[in-house]
C-alpha cells in the first residue's frame, strides 16, 4: 500500500506496465517491485532449486528473489531484478521458473522433496549409469533448474560502449561519495561520480537526523545542485561500476535505455571503461539477513529494503509489522513506519541488553523459530526472553547487521580484513593502487563518519595528483555508534535459508563441511552458495559464518571467497556493443568495389577486405559457368583482376637491398633497377612467414608486395627486425597498400591491352621488369609479372584514380574478347600454376617442403635461416607440396587427408592433406596443390583422397604441383 | 591495462601487440649453435615478479618496445625503445 | 592516351549533421610520407623552412596557411595540403594522396562520438588543440588530430573509409537519442 505524502516517485504521472499477462498501474520513479508492493503484490518469483515462493528482499541490484524477465519487441531479457527495473508505460515483465502459473507451480514438488535434495544431491545420484550423463540426466536437470529463459534470438537491441578519463573517480553517491565529489569538485579536478541507483543520495535521506541543521533530504539536493554546476564534475547515474583492473582502469555498466520506453538509435546500455587517476570508492554498505528457519517468504525482507520502500517509493508492503533485529540501526525503521501510521506489532531484538524506546512492544533476546503462509506471510512464532510466542504479521523485517561493499578493493588480489567490532569484512588498504575506500563500505557507518571519511578520502586523492586542497566543512550530522551483537542463525526445525537465490540453507552448509568441505572456497562449489546472479551479496558472510561455526574455527580464519568482477550481473551484449553486423571488424573495399557490384559481382571476404567472387553474365546459372569463362579470358585472351589487397610497402635508403637481403632468403641487393624478383621470407624460426615479389624502382628504392593475408604481418615484422636488429642502418620504409590501386592484366592479349593505354607501345619490358610511365596526367607503375602463368602486367595507379582505371581496362578488355575475373578464377589460374597462398603456407610449412630450399642463399645470412637448417625441417620425412589430380573424374576438396592406397583410414596412417582444389578447365577436372610425405619422390604414384566429413573418396595421381608450362615460355612470350 | 609507450605516453593495452620476452633481441644468426638457437626461440623463464617483454605499438607509432613489469602485482614499471636501446633512446622522433 | 578521373574515397558523400554537429569528408589534397633518414634532421628542418613548418614533435600537428603537418608514428610525419619539396637523400618520402579518407567532425557532440571508439583520454587538457595522436578508431588504425575545441580531423584507410563514415554517424545519432 501507498503512504501518502512519502516517495520520490511522480505521483503525477501514472505508469501502466504488465507483469504475467496482467495489467498493474505505478508512478513514474518506481520499479517493478515497488509497483507491485504498492499494488498489494508480494509473491514475486520462485527459488531456484525448491521452487519456493518468493517475494523481495531488497530494494536493490542485489535482489535474490525477485527475479523476472522482461520481454521487449527486440529481445527477452531474464534473470532481471525486480528492484532495479523501473517501470515504463507499455513494459511487459513476467515472473520465471514457474509451471504452469506463479502462484501454481508444479515443480514446488521439489519442495517436499527436500530431505533429499540437499547439497551435493545431484553428484551423488546422477553418478550411474555414466552413459546416462549426457543424454538423459542433464537435459531433466536443466530442465527442472535453471532461472529465467532466453528467446533463442539475437539481441536486436542497440547497446553502445564508450571510453571516459577523470582525474578522481567517486564511486557511489551516498554521503560519502557526495562528500568526496564536492570536495575533489571544488578543488577543481575533473570528477565523475558513478552512481548505481537513478538518485542522488544513497541511504542519507532516510536518516533520522539532520544534516548541517536541515533535513539530510535537503543537503543531498543543495549537493546535487552544487556538483550539476561545477564543469569538471560529471554525474552519471544509474550507473555501477563493476570491476576495477590494471592501470587505474574501471569498468561501469549505464542503464541507459532500460527505463524508458525503446526507440530507435537508443541504447539499452553503455559499458563504460573509465581511467581514473585516483578513485574514492564510496560503495556503501549492504543489510544482511538472519538465517531463521523459514525465513524466505513473500513478506519477509530487510528492514533497509521496507526503509527504502517507505521513503523512496511511499509503498509499505504490509499492514502489521515485526522487526527482528540484532542492531541499533535498523530500529530507526520501526521508528519511520510507526511514524508513517504503519501498526508495528513488535520489535523482536536478539540482544538481551538492548534499551526498548519505540512506541511498540519490543522484546529482548527474541528469536523467529518458524513462519507461516503459502504464498506470504501470515504469522511469525518464536521465543523472547519471557518465553516462546506466536504473532500475526504479513510484513517481518529482517536485519543482521551491515556487509561493507568491499568486493572493488578485492578484485586485484586484495583481502578484506574480520573487524570483529562490526562483525564485518572490511577492506584491506591500498589493495588497488589509487583507491581509498570511504564511508559505510569502510566500515564507517554512521552520516558524520561517512562525509567525514569522504571529504578526508578526496583530500588524500588531491593531494596525490599534486593539487592543493581546499577547506572543506564536515557538516554537522548524526555519529552515533553502530552497536550490533551477531546473530547469524537460528536453530529451530525448519530449514533456515543462506542463499534465497541458489536455495542454499544451513544444513547445506553444515554437511558441506561434514563431508570434509571446510574450506570456504569447496563449500562454495560444493552448495552453490554465492553462484547465484547475487553472487553471494546477501549470503556470503553468513555462509562463512554457519562454516565458521560447523568447524570451529573463527570467521577470521575461514575467511570469504574471491570477489570478482562484475559487481552486477552484465550482458554480453553491453560487453560487445557494436560487435554486431558491420561493428564485428572493419570493411574493406577496393577503388574497384563500386564497378563490380555495378556487374552483380558477389563480394567474398578475403580478411577485412571484399573482393569480386565472380562476375555472372546473363544466362549463367551457376558460379562455375562464371568462373570457366573468366579462366577462358586469361588463358585465351586478356583478363582484368583488381589485386590491391596485396601489401604494398615503399622501402628506401641506401642499406634498403642490406635490409631486404636481411629479411628475404635470397639475394636483393644485386637486382637491377627497373627488375623485379620473387622472393621468400622466413620467420627466424626458419618457417615460412610469407612470399611475394619485389620491385627496384632505384638505387635506393624498393617496393615490396605482400600476400593480402600477411600484410599487416610483414610490416609488424619488418619493423620488428629493423628496430631489433639494424636500427642504425639508412633504410626508411612504410605501407603503401592504400596509396595505389593494382590491375593484373593477364592473357595472350595483355600487352595489346596495355599498348592500348600508351603513347608507344612496350618495348624491352621482358618478364619481371618494373618501370614508371604517365596516363594521361597520372602517374602509373607497370610490373611484368604473373600469377597465372600467363603473359601478365599489373599496372598501378593512386588509388584516388584506380575506379576509373578499373572500368577502363575491362572496357578495354571486353572489346578484345575478354574481361573482369574473380577470385574464383584467380584461384584455378595459379592452383594451375602451382603457385602458393597462405592456404600452402600456412605456418607449419618450411622453404624446402614448398620446393624452395635453394631460395636460402648460401652467401648471406637472413632471418630464419639458422633456424631453417634445423633437424627435422627438411628430408624426406616432411610433408612436401605436390600436385595432384583425381584418377577418375571425380570431385575433390581441400581440407582432405592422403593415404596409400592398402592403407587403413587411420588418423596415423595419414601421409598428408589438401590445401586448394579448383576445377581446372583445361584437365577438364578437379585440380589440388596438397602436402604429402615425401611427396616429391613419388610422383605418378597413386594415393587415396579422403574427406570423411563430405563423404569423398577418391584416388588422386600425384603430380607436379607445376600442372603445366613447368618452363614458363607462356608468361616469357 | 596501461602501457607507457616512450613515443606517445600512457595508451589502453589494446593498442599494443604482445610478442614475448626480451630474448627474442638477442639473434641467433648463422653459425649459431643450437643452444644459441634454442635460447632465442623456446628457452623461456617463467618468472613470478620482475619479466622484460616486447610490445608492438601496432595501432600507434609503429614502435617496438621492452616493458618491464611484475607478473605478481601486475605493475608496470618502465618501457624503453628496442632501437637504440643499446646507446639510450634518442634520435626517436 | 585516357585521362580518368579522381576520386576521394568518399565521393559524393554528403555531410551529416546531427544535433550542430558535422561529419564531412575532408579533401585533403596532397598527402606526403616524410621519414628522415639518420642523421638528417637538420637538413630536413631547412628543405621545410620556405614552408614555413617543421618537423612536428611526437603527438602533434601544425599548420600554415593551407599546408599542415603532422607526425604519424615513429620517425614519420605527413605533409599535407602541400607539394613536397625535394627531399632526396634527406628523407624517404611517398605519396599518400589517395591512401586516406580525411574526416572531419565538429560540434558539441564530437568529444563524445569520438570517447565511443577512441581509447585515448579527449579531454582538452590532455589532448588540445594542436594535439595529434596515432590511435585507432575502434578497429581502425587512425591520425587523430584536434583542430578545435570541439573539432577533429580523422584520417583513417580509405578502404575503410565506408566503416569509419558508418561508425561515427552510429554515435552521433545514439548521443542525440539519449538526449532526446
Amino acid at each position: 500500500m501507498r503512504i501518502e505524502g512519502k516517495g520520490q516517485i511522480d505521483r503525477a504521472k501514472p505508469v501502466s506496465f504488465s507483469f504475467d499477462g496482467r495489467s498493474y498501474q505505478g508512478f513514474k520513479g518506481d520499479t517493478v517491485a515497488s509497483a507491485l508492493l504498492a499494488n498489494g503484490v508480494r509473491l514475486m518469483g520462485r527459488s531456484f532449486k525448491y521452487h519456493r515462493p518468493r517475494g523481495v528482499l531488497t530494494a536493490g541490484s542485489e535482489e535474490p528473489n525477485a527475479l523476472i524477465e522482461v520481454v521487449g519487441p527486440a529481445n527477452q531479457t531474464p534473470n532481471v531484478r525486480a528492484t532495479v527495473q523501473e517501470i515504463f508505460e507499455g513494459l511487459v515483465v513476467r515472473s520465471q521458473n514457474r509451471w504452469p502459473s506463479l502462484r501454481f507451480d508444479l515443480l514446488s514438488i521439489n519442495d517436499l522433496a527436500s530431505p533429499f535434495l540437499s547439497a551435493g544431491f545431484y553428484y551423488k545420484t546422477f553418478m550411474w549409469p555414466r552413459a546416462f550423463w549426457e543424454r538423459i540426466y542433464e537435459p531433466i536437470i536443466r530442465r527442472a533448474a535453471g532461472l529465467g529463459s532466453l528467446s533463442g534470438k539475437h539481441d536486436e537491441g542497440h547497446y553502445e560502449k564508450a571510453f571516459a578519463f577523470c582525474d578522481v573517480l567517486v564511486v557511489g553517491a551516498g554521503p560519502a561519495g557526495l562528500m568526496a565529489a564536492l570536495t575533489a569538485g571544488r578543488a577543481g579536478a575533473d570528477v565523475i561520480l558513478c552512481e548505481e541507483d537513478r538518485l542522488l543520495g544513497g541511504r542519507l535521506p532516510y536518516a533520522e537526523g539532520q544534516v548541517d541543521g536541515k533535513p539530510a533530504a535537503d543537503w543531498v539536493a543543495a549537493a546535487e545542485a552544487e556538483l550539476r554546476a561545477l564543469p569538471n564534475v560529471r554525474i552519471m547515474t544509474r550507473t555501477t561500476v563493476t570491476g576495477a583492473y590494471d592501470g587505474g582502469v574501471y569498468s561501469a555498466l549505464e542503464r541507459v535505455g532500460l527505463h524508458r520506453s525503446p526507440r530507435p538509435d537508443l541504447p539499452r546500455e553503455c559499458f563504460w571503461r573509465i581511467t581514473a587517476a585516483q578513485v574514492v570508492l564510496a560503495a556503501g554498505a549492504l543489510e544482511r539477513p538472519i538465517a531463521f528457519p523459514m525465513n524466505d517468504r513473500p513478506g519477509i525482507m530487510l528492514a533497509s529494503a521496507a526503509q527504502t520502500y517507505l521513503h523512496k517509493y511511499g509503498v509499505v508492503a504490509g499492514k502489521r509489522v515485526v522487526l527482528f533485529a540484532n542492531n541499533d540501526g535498523a530500529r530507526a525503521v520501526a521508528r519511520q513506519l510507526i511514524a508513517a501510521g504503519v501498526t508495528v506489532a513488535a520489535i523482536l531484538d536478539s540482544r538481551s541488553d538492548a534499551s526498548a524506546i519505540e512506541d511498540c512492544p519490543v522484546y529482548l533476546g527474541a528469536e523467529v523459530t518458524d513462519t507461516k503462509g503459502r504464498l506470504g506471510l501470515t504469522a511469525i512464532s518464536g521465543r523472547h526472553m519471557a518465553g516462546a510466542f506466536e504473532m500475526d504479521c504479513d510484513l517481518l523485517l529482517v536485519s543482521g547487521g551491515w556487509n561493507p561493499m568491499v568486493h572493488l578493493t578485492c578484485h586485484m588480489n586484495g583481502r578484506p580484513r574480520w573487524e570483529a567490532s562490526i562483525a564485518a569484512f572490511v577492506p584491506m588498504a591500498d589493495a588497488v593502487p589509487n583507491l581509498r575506500a570511504a564511508g559505510a563500505c569502510n566500515g564507517a557507518f554512521s552520516s558524520l563518519d561517512c562525509l567525514t571519511e569522504g571529504a578526508q578520502s578526496a583530500q588524500s586523492a588531491l593531494q596525490a595528483l599534486g593539487r592543493a586542497p581546499t577547506e572543506i566543512a564536515v557538516p554537522r550530522a548524526e555519529g552515533l555508534p553502530y552497536t550490533i551483537t551477531p546473530l547469524w542463525q537460528v536453530e529451530g526445525k525448519g530449514r533456515a535459508w543462506l542463499d534465497f537465490a541458489n536455495d542454499v540453507t544451513t544444513k547445506d552448509v553444515k554437511l558441506s563441511a561434514q563431508e570434509g568441505f571446510r574450506s570456504v572456497e569447496h563449500m562454495k562449489r560444493y552448495t552453490t552458495q554465492g553462484m547465484a546472479p547475487d553472487q553471494g551479496k546477501n549470503s556470503n558472510v553468513g555462509a562463512l559464518a554457519v562454516l565458521a561455526d560447523a568447524t570451529g574455527r573463527g570467521i577470521a580464519e575461514t575467511g570469504i571467497t574471491t570477489y570478482r568482477p562484475p559487481y552486477v550481473p552484465t550482458s554480453i551484449a553491453a560487453m560487445g556493443a557494436g560487435g554486431r553486423g558491420a561493428g564485428f571488424a572493419p570493411q574493406r573495399f577496393m577503388t574497384s568495389d563500386q564497378a563490380s557490384r555495378d556487374r552483380g559481382a558477389p563480394m567474398i571476404e578475403a580478411g577485412l577486405w571484399y573482393r569480386p567472387s565472380y562476375f555472372p553474365k546473363p544466362g549463367e546459372t551457376t558460379w562455375r559457368q562464371s568462373c570457366d569463362r573468366e579462366i577462358a579470358y586469361v588463358r585465351g585472351a586478356v583478363g582484368v583482376c583488381d589485386v590491391s589487397t596485396l601489401g604494398k610497402i615503399d622501402i628506401q635508403g641506401r642499406d634498403a637491398g642490406r635490409f631486404l637481403d636481411l629479411v628475404y632468403t635470397n639475394t636483393f641487393s644485386t637486382l637491377p633497377v627497373g627488375r623485379v624478383r620473387y622472393g621468400l621470407m622466413l620467420r627466424e624460426d626458419g618457417y615460412v612467414l610469407d612470399d611475394g615479389t619485389s620491385a627496384r624502382l632505384a638505387e635506393d628504392h624498393y617496393l615490396m608486395t605482400t600476400t593480402t593475408a600477411a600484410a599487416g604481418l610483414v610490416m609488424r615484422h619488418l619493423d620488428f627486425v629493423h628496430q631489433a636488429h639494424c636500427a642504425d642502418w639508412d633504410v626508411r620504409f612504410i605501407s603503401v597498400t592504400e596509396a595505389w590501386a593494382q590491375f593484373a592484366v593477364a592473357g595472350p592479349k595483355a600487352r595489346a591491352l596495355i599498348n592500348s593505354l600508351l603513347d608507344a607501345p612496350l618495348e624491352g619490358f621482358p618478364f619481371m621488369a618494373a618501370g614508371s610511365l604517365r596516363l594521361g596526367s597520372t602517374n602509373a607503375r607497370l610490373f611484368r609479372i604473373s600469377f597465372s602463368g600467363e603473359e601478365g602486367y599489373e599496372i598501378a595507379v593512386p588509388s584516388r584514380y584506380g575506379e576509373a582505371l578499373f572500368r577502363d581496362l575491362v572496357a578495354r578488355a571486353e572489346t578484345m574478347g575478354g574481361g573482369p575475373y574473380g577470385m574464383e578464377a584467380l584461384n584455378v589460374l595459379r592452383i594451375e600454376k602451382g603457385l602458393i597462398t597462405h592456404a600452402e603456407i600456412h605456418g607449419r610449412v618450411t622453404a624446402y617442403d614448398i620446393g624452395a630450399e635453394k631460395m636460402i642463399s648460401a652467401k648471406k645470412d637472413c632471418i630464419g635461416k639458422r633456424g631453417a637448417q634445423r633437424d627435422g625441417l627438411h628430408g624426406a620425412a616432411r610433408e612436401q607440396m605436390v600436385g595432384l589430380k583425381p584418377v577418375t573424374i571425380a570431385e575433390i576438396t581441400s581440407g582432405a587427408h592422403l593415404f596409400d592406397t592398402a592403407a587403413d583410414l587411420t588418423r596415423v596412417n595419414s601421409l598428408g592433406y589438401t590445401t586448394s582444389v579448383g576445377y581446372s578447365p583445361m584437365f577438364d577436372r578437379h585440380i589440388a596443390l596438397g602436402f604429402l610425405v615425401n611427396g616429391r619422390a613419388r610422383i605418378g604414384d597413386t594415393v587415396r583422397l579422403v574427406d570423411r566429413l563430405r563423404g569423398v573418396d577418391v584416388l588422386c595421381e600425384v603430380c607436379d604441383p607445376v600442372f603445366f608450362d613447368k618452363a614458363g615460355e607462356r608468361l616469357r612470350a | 591495462m596501461k602501457l607507457p609507450c616512450p613515443l606517445c605516453g600512457s595508451r589502453d593495452r589494446r593498442e599494443f601487440y604482445y610478442m614475448g620476452t626480451e630474448d627474442y633481441l638477442t639473434r641467433a644468426g648463422e653459425g649459431a649453435s643450437l643452444d644459441d638457437l634454442d635460447n632465442q626461440l623456446f628457452l623461456r623463464d617463467n618468472p613470478a615478479g620482475l619479466t622484460r617483454d616486447l610490445w608492438y605499438h601496432e595501432q600507434g607509432c609503429g614502435a617496438w618496445m621492452v616493458v618491464t613489469r611484475n607478473t605478481v602485482s601486475h605493475a608496470v614499471l618502465a618501457a624503453e625503445l628496442v632501437a637504440g636501446r643499446n646507446k639510450g633512446a634518442k634520435d626517436a622522433h | 592516351m585516357p585521362e580518368y578521373i579522381a576520386k576521394t574515397a568518399l565521393e559524393g558523400q554528403a555531410p551529416l549533421s546531427i544535433a550542430g554537429t558535422v561529419l564531412m569528408e575532408l579533401d585533403h589534397g596532397a598527402v606526403t610520407s616524410i621519414q628522415p633518414f639518420p642523421g638528417q634532421a637538420k637538413a630536413l628542418a631547412k628543405t621545410l623552412k620556405p614552408l614555413g613548418l617543421a618537423f612536428p614533435g611526437v603527438n602533434s600537428f601544425a599548420s600554415k596557411d593551407a599546408a599542415l603537418m603532422v607526425w604519424s608514428g615513429r620517425d614519420q610525419a605527413f605533409l599535407i595540403g602541400a607539394d613536397c619539396p625535394d627531399l632526396a637523400g634527406v628523407a624517404a618520402v611517398t605519396d599518400q594522396s589517395g591512401a586516406w579518407v580525411t574526416l572531419s567532425l565538429s560540434g558539441p557532440l564530437a568529444v563524445d562520438a569520438l570517447a565511443r571508439y577512441v581509447p585515448i583520454d579527449l579531454r582538452l587538457a590532455a589532448f588540445p588543440v594542436g594535439s595529434a595522436a596515432r590511435t585507432p578508431v575502434y578497429h581502425m588504425s587512425a591520425v587523430v588530430m584536434r583542430v578545435s575545441e570541439q573539432g577533429f580531423r580523422i584520417m583513417l584507410f580509405r578502404s575503410m573509409a565506408r566503416t569509419g563514415w558508418h561508425e561515427l554517424e552510429v554515435a552521433l545519432k545514439t548521443l542525440a537519442a539519449r538526449a532526446a
